[in-house]
């Protein structure tokens, strides 16, 4: 089969990999139709994740038809069209039986500080992702859901990591009625998070970047304020300024590891992997919401350390709230929303590219070329 | 009259509950704190997984799988996407000796990464099909994608430190070439002496 592999930081290829083989009774083996590209895929790409090895191929968000399943399957059968969850569980740990599903403890021997997810390097359990024509899902009966006969096949695709995470962002915030909400960041998951902060009662939301078409898109997609940082000699106190000198009651951080805005932070952080990715949106998120407030971290990081302003977050009296998704919790609501009409998840994707495409996708992706947001991977035309 | 924080009042720009609604769609839906699916954080409820089982099957294959020494036993279940070879696996076997609280485990967990890269493209050009900068990189996505027009003008803080991805990514490889040039010219000199 045809998959994606990396060769090294920056480099990636599409090479001929054996069939993925049911290693599990509970495994099924899903013909890849649609997959995407992800913020956190750059993470990799770029060489920041420790244990990212030779040939590994990635992918976490995507969908397809069940091709194989192993003996102990109930639930799904042989062409069944099944959306999974970025998360690889196993759904009887003592995290999985209290939901906290983005944090098993069953599935990825290489580290306890994170779960499993697919196509996310060896530190993360080492399982081959879905940027391929072929994949194995581990826990087919806990994992996968059929996809509804009513869904739009990008939608189930945008569910399975960017919106999901987008939506449990601003439930981390705790948002109540009339709060003012920034999020840093109007990537995918950043759109998706001002989205759902609507949905949860805010009366500001403002979304923070320095792509100024992915603004354009947070002010129509998003019916957000935007502030361009780089417009701004100190986007902190423009912050303060726009909140009365409050400070927003919940700042999202959707960026994570490679945000910009300091040279050094981007350097020690993205480049030279000192750290475990850049931290200025986390900063600027503890400096810009108010005392009392809650910050929100969806953007992921690396298990590096990193150098985040801590003092500032303990003397402000701040909840830090943050997870992996768990992202199979977030379904049942978001299918309400989607039918009602509330979220439109693929009006964000812009590009739709063959399997063979993709390393110019990841290189559009990462140097943010043709107004880039959000690109699919058509890795089996249905 | 000074304003929000130096008085008790919230902020007074914030728009009504019917505007808001009138504006937004879907605005309010999940209003309730405690009606969000992720509330409360955890819900003990094992059967409503889809696990049929208290503990799973374990997966085949376990012998010599590395593991975190976090961990009190090898997980049932692991991924088989490119188990530990070669040098650059020893060098990953031995960073799992140190635990994940240290930053050793990291650190050395890179240096892994780099010596697998490094070995894979030296051995690629043993193969017929060797690593290719200008398809593996995606650079050409520059023409197609407008990569001149999606940065000038833009204001973008990025292009601030692009510049050095070409050297992070050729840098090594360049050090490696200088350092092969000095080695072989240094063996030169000896034998003509």
């Amino acid at each position: 089969m045809k998959a994606m592999v990396y060769r090294g930081p920056y480099k990636i290829r599409v090479e001929e990999k054996p069939m993925p083989k049911i290693e599990h009774p509970n495994d099924a083996i899903i013909r890849v139709t649609t997959a995407a590209i992800c913020g956190s895929d750059l993470h990799l790409y770029h060489g920041l994740m420790p244990d990212t090895r030779i040939g590994h191929t990635f992918g976490h968000e995507f969908i397809g038809v069940v091709e194989e399943v192993g003996p102990s399957v109930q639930n799904l059968q042989r062409g069944d069209r099944v959306m999974v969850p970025f998360n690889v569980y196993c759904g009887s740990c003592y995290y999985c039986a209290r939901g906290l599903y983005s944090n098993c403890h069953n599935v990825n021997p290489n580290a306890t500080a994170v779960g499993g997810i697919y196509g996310y390097s060896h530190t993360t359990g080492g399982y081959d992702g879905g940027q391929a024509e072929f994949v194995r899902v581990p826990f087919a009966d806990v994992g996968p859901t059929i996809i509804p006969d009513w869904m739009d096949s990008e939608d189930a695709v945008l569910l399975t990591d960017a919106l999901a995470t987008g939506y449990f962002g601003a439930q981390l915030g705790d948002i109540v009625e009339g709060d003012t909400v920034v999020v840093f960041g109007a990537g995918p998951v950043g759109l998706y998070a001002a989205k759902s902060a609507w949905l949860m009662g805010a009366g500001r939301v403002i979304v923070i970047d320095h792509l100024e078409y992915r603004l354009e898109k947070a002010r129509t997609f998003a019916h957000a304020e935007t502030f361009n940082f780089a417009e701004y000699d100190d986007i902190i106190v423009e912050m303060k300024k726009t909140t009365d000198y409050l400070g927003a009651d919940v700042v999202i951080d959707a960026v994570g590891a490679e945000s910009d805005g300091n040279f050094i932070q981007q350097v020690t952080g993205t480049k030279l992997k000192l750290q475990g990715g850049s931290a200025i949106a986390l900063n600027w998120a503890i400096d810009s919401v108010r005392k009392g407030g809650t910050v929100a971290v969806v953007g992921a990081y690396g298990p590096i350390f990193s150098a985040v302003k801590f003092g500032d977050a303990l003397n402000k009296g701040l909840t830090l709230r943050m997870n992996q998704t768990p992202v199979k919790r977030q379904w049942p609501r978001l299918f309400e929303h989607i039918q009602n009409g509330y979220l439109k998840p693929n009006d964000i994707v812009t590009h739709r590219i063959p399997l063979e495409d993709i390393a110019e996708g990841y290189h559009m992706f990462s140097a943010k070329l043709d107004n880039c947001i959000k690109t699919l991977v058509i890795a089996n035309p249905s | 009259m000074p304003s929000t924080p130096y008085i008790a009042n919230k902020p007074k720009d914030i728009p009504t509950p019917e505007a808001l609604r009138a504006r937004i769609p879907g605005w309010g839906v999940d209003l309730d704190p405690k009606d969000r699916p992720s509330y409360p954080r955890e819900v003990f409820d094992p059967a409503g997984t889809g696990a049929h089982w208290d503990y799973p099957d374990e997966q085949q294959g376990r012998e010599g799988r590395e593991r975190s020494i976090e961990h009190g036993q090898l997980t049932p279940v692991f991924g088989t996407s490119a188990p530990l070879k070669g040098v650059s696996g020893s060098i990953r076997r031995y960073a799992y000796r140190y635990g994940e609280g240290r930053a050793a485990h990291w650190l050395i967990l890179l240096l892994g990464d780099r010596v697998d890269a490094w070995g894979a493209h030296a051995k690629s050009f043993a193969t017929l099909r060797p690593d290719n900068p200008i398809t593996e990189t995606g650079v050409l996505a520059e023409g197609r994608r407008h990569g001149i027009a999606s940065r000038v003008g833009k204001r973008r803080v990025d292009v601030n430190h692009q510049w050095l991805d070409p050297i992070v990514v050729g840098g090594p490889w360049v050090a490696a070439t200088a350092g092969a040039v000095l080695v072989a010219r240094a063996i030169v000199r000896r034998a003509r002496h």
